[in-house]
């Protein structure tokens, strides 16, 4: 027996060690963890569980016979964060550069499978390589079977990738197709096609990181979600970002002990809104005076910024929150904030988050820009995802709501639950000085009547009584009572039911 | 009494004197401009008149509109505060005419003070010792010349007219005097419109204490002892305190008469202060006399227990001072800070802005905040970046002191700069605590400006415990999230990493956090209550901080010490925490002993290299570019204008180079740092 467990010891001593100490230290060189030191910093102490640490690659191709290592390039696993289960796979970038081989993917696949069945995230440490390129046609099949599972565990479990390596060509699709994906400054990137190949293809002279790092990603393409120092913050902050989440579509959004009281007033809210109805104002600080302690875990900070979407909590309990920027394009909606804020809302509903939408938009951004890039499309999976969205969803109209997007953005009409306005709300076709040089354009030259109708305009519509009026808000609340409003409002939501009709699945202007 | 009054004024004078004319039972009108709507001042009183647009002169030194605000509203006196008309000849003609009171000097005794020539001849007369120098209208600058060489060198010229720093000029030699005489002339012309300067002994090493005096209708006319206001930054006060450390008791009764006799000479009524410089063997020598309640007033009040308005007010309606020169004693010792909205790490450059949080530090006792805005109001560009007058008191100057750095660190202020951290780093400098001061102090002891090194390096041990237990509680508290495997929670180590600075300044100190004994049995300890020991000290926590709290205030126990109580501002930032405290701001990761392991694997980012961009000093508005891409430039070649603060600053090349991209076009708005053009 001493023996045999001698020889298990040892045979876990030698998996262990992944690629060699060599290998680990040029990671460590390269300012990168090694798989399972990641690990380790996921999860709560001593808590993983780990599966298939011997498996090894069947290639015999190109030599490959001769090289195995236990663990083929990736450890998989269970582990718990504050306690609570959650499956991951970390590539090892020191065994054949964490490249994908079939054992490889078989290994991703076992812990997908298993976390779709129990109900938990599942969390992608990605740092490889690529393809196991003497596997050939294996690891292309790897890919895709992953891909696959990605897909059909898609709104059943979260899945989120934090890719702190690289990650290049297909497999780039699997972290595609996940909730968010989180980069690591300088150590990552992503691409399709690597810059040697751009170069043969287009001449175009880009680096690595110009081409995919995690700040070109988390402020051009939006591919990414958020963007952290090195690893240590990275999976310090993982940790915070999954005590906001289900760990599956059948549960409620975790709870934490709260302190904060719901009835807190915030007076400084009652001077938020500037006197002049085109300054802006940080939309950021409303969120951080309504929710719980000012706590809040933003998703795409870098990207389309006219929109804020991240969670917080309110009484403790998880809130997915959508919000106009004022301080950025004036808060408007375009291709980016509605493709950003859209896949927010549906994560959302995915995951039995309510949703709070604060407000103050004054439209859709005008240009050839928007309509050639098919802002008509994008913008409708906004209105898609609201309208289909059954979780409870509040919404806030702190000042503008103009023409499509007031319909887009929450409203009554698209089925939200609970509408407030402050007072200064503007609930509107358009802005007071457009409406009144379209009502009444035969009178453009009189500067006079211009001023008086657009008083009257001002006073008809620039406010959220004619809104109130017809219902569409059911609310006009004192700002400093909105933290109080919104969490009774939760909570009579807390046992809201309702269902689509049955389909297959509805067809989102993608 | 008055029935009502109204306040010309704005800010934290408006509300001083609103809330003694309410401890009064008087009725108060406030003022305001278009900025002000919302103002405390607005908010405060009984009544608010709107009197004009935001800029001073279309409001708060508006006469006509002040006066008929008076009759509007049947206020039957006006305080002026201070600034604004508060020495305004016209404005007092304009009240007479009216009928209606005005809370302070007459205009005679105003105009005989106001210019500084005809006070001093006025000074001489009433046997009070000036500054040797020329009181005379200078002809030119051989006449300069030889006043100079008369007073004996170093010299100072100086505006007749002027105010603060404006038109003054220090001269050693003749040379100096040829130069300084021109330039002063000119500058006084510019801003003043009135060329005339004189010349007088420049006082080395001086320190600036003040007289506050007092008169009445009835002949009564005292003095109520002294400030010091030597902590001046450009002639600027910034710290005041009564009494001064430097005074006895026969230099204080010397200046005080002197100060009554000045008073009497121009039959002053109401309160006035009569500003000498001293220099360091005790000779005092008449400055100037302000005619109005100083800023500073409060220290005065808090060591004599008077109420300065009060009294004003009292004396206005023709009562008698209620008091005699013999009882006015000074008891304890208070000190002022003023609190601006600027940014003390960008040379002071004014800040403007919503108070995003505003939480000033609880009044007792020991401890006045005269205030005008509140959280979620407004630093507006157009008036004084005041934010509050911080004053403590103690019953000696080391107690005062005490009180002032506990409640700087306990004054919490986001969305504007504020000069916090150099008030808490004067209120740790050594020589201020030995009362070792001069008007000279603040650019001797900061000549390069002011920096974050300025700060006093205080014993890790504070910080570090404190953030260990912060974070423990935090990590206590995600560890009772609901949906857990039961009997398979966290189990929280004991020991943290606390770890701050970066690369080489990395600096990690281990923490290991135990349950405060009494925790379980007092309901008023928070979850940041308990013991941990760092290296081989202890201390002993026990605070009301709870999860989100920006303030924790704990009384601590350092090993077997006895319990001090100490205040620290916690944010959370990400994953770690920025700390403030003693008026240094430190970044820290609580980190268990692993993750700290790991941590020291993760490489130092070095802060990007911006020698290579031109970035925009303070948030504003691009109002031009003069150069293209691909030019060359020179150093001291103008490069852009950028507009803050209604002031057009001009931005240099500091060195020879090529533009390489222009990132921003003219009309764009800037934010501090935000980069313009990049050479290559």
């Amino acid at each position: 027996m001493n023996a045999i467990i001698k020889k298990l010891d040892e045979k876990r001593r030698l998996a262990r060690l992944g690629g060699g100490q060599t290998r680990i230290d040029s990671q460590h060189a390269k300012g990168k963890l090694t798989a399972r030191e990641r690990i380790e910093l996921l999860f709560d102490e001593g808590s993983f569980e780990e599966w298939d640490m011997f498996v090894e690659h069947r290639c015999t191709d190109f030599g490959m016979a001769d090289q195995k290592v236990p663990g083929d390039g990736v450890i998989t696993g269970y582990g718990l964060i504050n306690g609570r289960p959650m499956f991951v796979f970390s590539q090892d970038f020191t065994v054949f550069g964490g490249s994908l081989s079939e054992s490889h993917a078989k290994k991703i696949l076992k812990i997908m499978e298993k976390a779709v069945q129990v109900g938990a995230p599942v969390i992608g440490l990605n740092d490889s390589g690529g393809a196991r390129i003497q596997e050939g046609v294996n690891s292309l099949a790897g890919y895709a079977d992953v891909f696959l599972q990605n897909v059909l565990a898609s709104g059943v479990v979260p899945q989120i990738s934090m890719v702190m390596g690289p990650c290049a060509g297909g497999a780039v699709y699997s972290p595609a197709i996940t909730d968010f994906i989180f980069m690591v400054k300088d150590t990552s990137y992503m691409f399709v096609t690597g810059p040697d190949v751009v170069k043969t293809v287009t001449h175009e002279n880009v680096t690595h990181e110009q081409l995919g790092g995690a700040m070109t990603h988390a402020t051009k393409s939006g591919v990414s979600d958020g963007v952290f120092e090195n690893d240590v913050d990275a999976l310090l902050q993982l940790r915070r970002l999954m005590n906001f989440l289900p760990r599956s579509n059948k549960e409620k959004p975790p709870v934490i002990p709260c302190v904060d009281p719901a009835d807190r007033n915030d007076y400084s809210l009652d001077t938020l809104i500037p006197e002049n109805p085109n300054k802006p104002y940080d939309m950021k600080e409303l969120i951080a005076k309504i929710v719980d302690e000012g706590d809040f875990f933003e998703i795409g900070e870098h990207f389309a910024k006219n929109i804020i979407c991240g969670f917080a909590r309110m009484e403790g309990s998880t809130v997915g929150i959508v919000a106009n920027q004022p301080m950025v394009l004036a808060g408007c909606l375009d291709i980016d904030s509605s493709c950003k804020a859209a896949r927010f809302v549906r994560f959302c509903d995915c995951f039995n988050i309510p949703i709070l939408t604060l407000v103050d938009v004054p439209g859709f951004m005008p240009g050839t820009d928007q309509e050639y890039g098919g802002i008509i499309k994008h913008g409708a999976k906004l209105l898609f995802a609201y309208a289909e969205a059954t979780v409870p969803k509040i919404t806030l109209i702190t000042r503008k709501a103009y023409g499509g997007a007031y319909d887009v953005m929450s409203s009554k009409h698209v089925r939200a639950d609970v509408n407030f306005a402050w007072p200064t709300a503007e609930i509107a076709v358009m802005g007071a000085k457009g409406a009144v040089e379209i009502i009444f354009r035969g009178d453009i030259g009189d500067k006079a009547k211009i001023a008086a109708r657009t008083k009257e305009y001002e006073e008809n519509f620039a406010n959220p009584f004619k809104a109130a009026n017809l219902g569409f808000v059911d609310d006009v609340i004192l700002p400093h009572t909105t933290r109080q409003r919104i969490c009774r409002s939760l909570n009579m939501l807390k046992t809201k039911d309702i269902k689509n009709p049955w389909k297959k699945h509805g067809n989102i202007p993608l | 009494m008055f029935k009502k009054i109204l306040i010309a004024n704005r800010g934290e004078i408006a509300c001083r004197v609103i809330k003694t004319a309410r401890k009064m039972g008087i009725k108060t009108v406030a003022v305001y401009s278009d900025a002000d709507k919302d103002a405390l001042h607005v908010q405060m009183a009984d009544e608010a008149v709107h009197i004009g647009e935001a800029p001073t002169a279309k409001s708060y030194l508006q006469i006509d509109r002040i006066v008929k605000a008076c009759k509007q509203t049947k206020a039957e006196a006006v305080h002026p505060g201070y600034g604004f008309l508060s020495e305004n000849r016209a404005f007092q003609e304009a009240l007479a005419k009216a009928k209606i009171v005005f809370i302070g000097p007459d205009a005679h005794a105003i105009q005989a003070m106001g210019d500084k020539i005809e006070s001093k001849k006025l000074a001489v007369k009433a046997g009070v010792s000036v500054v040797p120098g020329f009181n005379g209208v200078i002809k030119d600058v051989a006449h300069a010349m030889k006043i100079a060489k008369d007073v004996g060198y170093p010299v100072m010229i100086k505006a007749s007219a002027g105010g603060g720093g404006k038109g003054m000029r220090i001269a050693r030699n003749e040379g100096e005097v040829r130069e300084g005489f021109e330039r002063a002339t000119s500058e006084a012309k510019s801003s003043f419109g009135d060329d005339r300067v004189f010349i007088e002994r420049y006082i080395e090493q001086p320190r600036h204490i003040e007289i506050q005096v007092l008169a009445d209708r009835k002949g009564n006319t005292f003095y109520l002892g002294e400030r010091e206001c030597s902590i001046q930054r450009r002639h600027q006060k910034v710290i005041e305190e009564a009494p001064s450390p430097f005074l006895d008791a026969k230099t204080r009764k010397a200046m005080g008469e002197q100060a009554v006799a000045l008073a009497k000479a121009v039959k002053y009524v109401s309160a006035g202060t009569v500003e000498f410089i001293v220099d360091q063997k005790r000779n005092f020598y008449f400055l100037e006399m302000n005619t109005r309640l100083q800023v500073e007033h409060p220290v005065t009040e808090m060591v004599t227990g008077l109420d300065l308005v009060e009294l004003m007010i009292r004396i206005a309606y023709g009562e008698k001072i209620p008091f005699a020169q013999k009882n006015v004693q000074l008891t304890g010792w208070a000190m002022e800070s003023r609190v601006y909205a600027e940014d003390p790490y960008r040379n002071f450059l004014p800040s403007t802005g919503r108070l995003v949080r505003y939480m000033p530090p609880l009044e007792g006792k020991n401890v006045r905040v005269d205030t005008g805005v509140y959280e979620g109001g407004e630093i507006s560009v157009y008036y004084d970046p005041m934010i509050a007058k911080l004053v403590t008191y103690g019953k000696t100057r080391s107690e005062a002191i005490e009180y002032m750095r506990e409640a700087l660190d306990a004054y919490y202020i986001r969305g504007v700069s504020h000069n916090i951290p150099f008030l808490a780093s004067l209120m740790g400098k050594k020589k201020f605590e030995d009362g070792k001061l001069s008007t000279n102090f603040i650019a001797e002891e900061y000549p390069d400006g002011f920096a974050a090194k300025d700060l006093p390096a205080k014993d890790p041990t504070l910080l570090t415990g404190i953030a260990a237990l912060v974070h423990h509680a935090y990590q206590a508290r995600a560890a009772a999230i609901s949906g857990q495997v039961s009997g398979h929670g966290r189990d929280l180590p004991e020991t943290w990493m606390v770890v701050s600075g970066e690369g080489k300044n990395q600096s990690a100190h281990q923490a290991w956090v135990s349950p405060h004994p009494e925790r379980e049995a007092d309901p008023n300890m928070g979850p940041a209550s308990g013991v941990v020991k760092v290296g081989a000290r202890t201390l002993t926590l026990a605070s009301a901080w709870t999860y989100g709290h920006p303030l924790l205030t704990a009384k601590i126990k350092i090993d077997k010490g006895a319990a001090t109580e100490v205040t620290v501002q916690v944010d959370q930032r990400g994953a770690g925490y920025r700390l403030f405290h003693a008026g240094a701001q430190i970044d820290v990761k609580v980190l268990t002993v692993r993750e700290a392991e790991l941590n020291r694997l993760m490489p130092f980012k070095p802060p990007p290299d911006l020698s290579k961009y031109l970035l925009s000093p303070m948030p504003g508005l691009l109002v031009s570019l003069a150069v293209k891409e691909g030019q060359e430039v020179k150093a001291g070649e103008t490069l852009a204008i950028v507009e803050a603060m209604k002031m057009e600053n001009v931005l240099k090349a500091e060195r020879d180079g090529t533009v390489k991209k222009i990132h921003q076009a003219p009309g764009s708005s800037l934010a501090v740092d935000q980069v313009i053009l990049e050479f290559a």
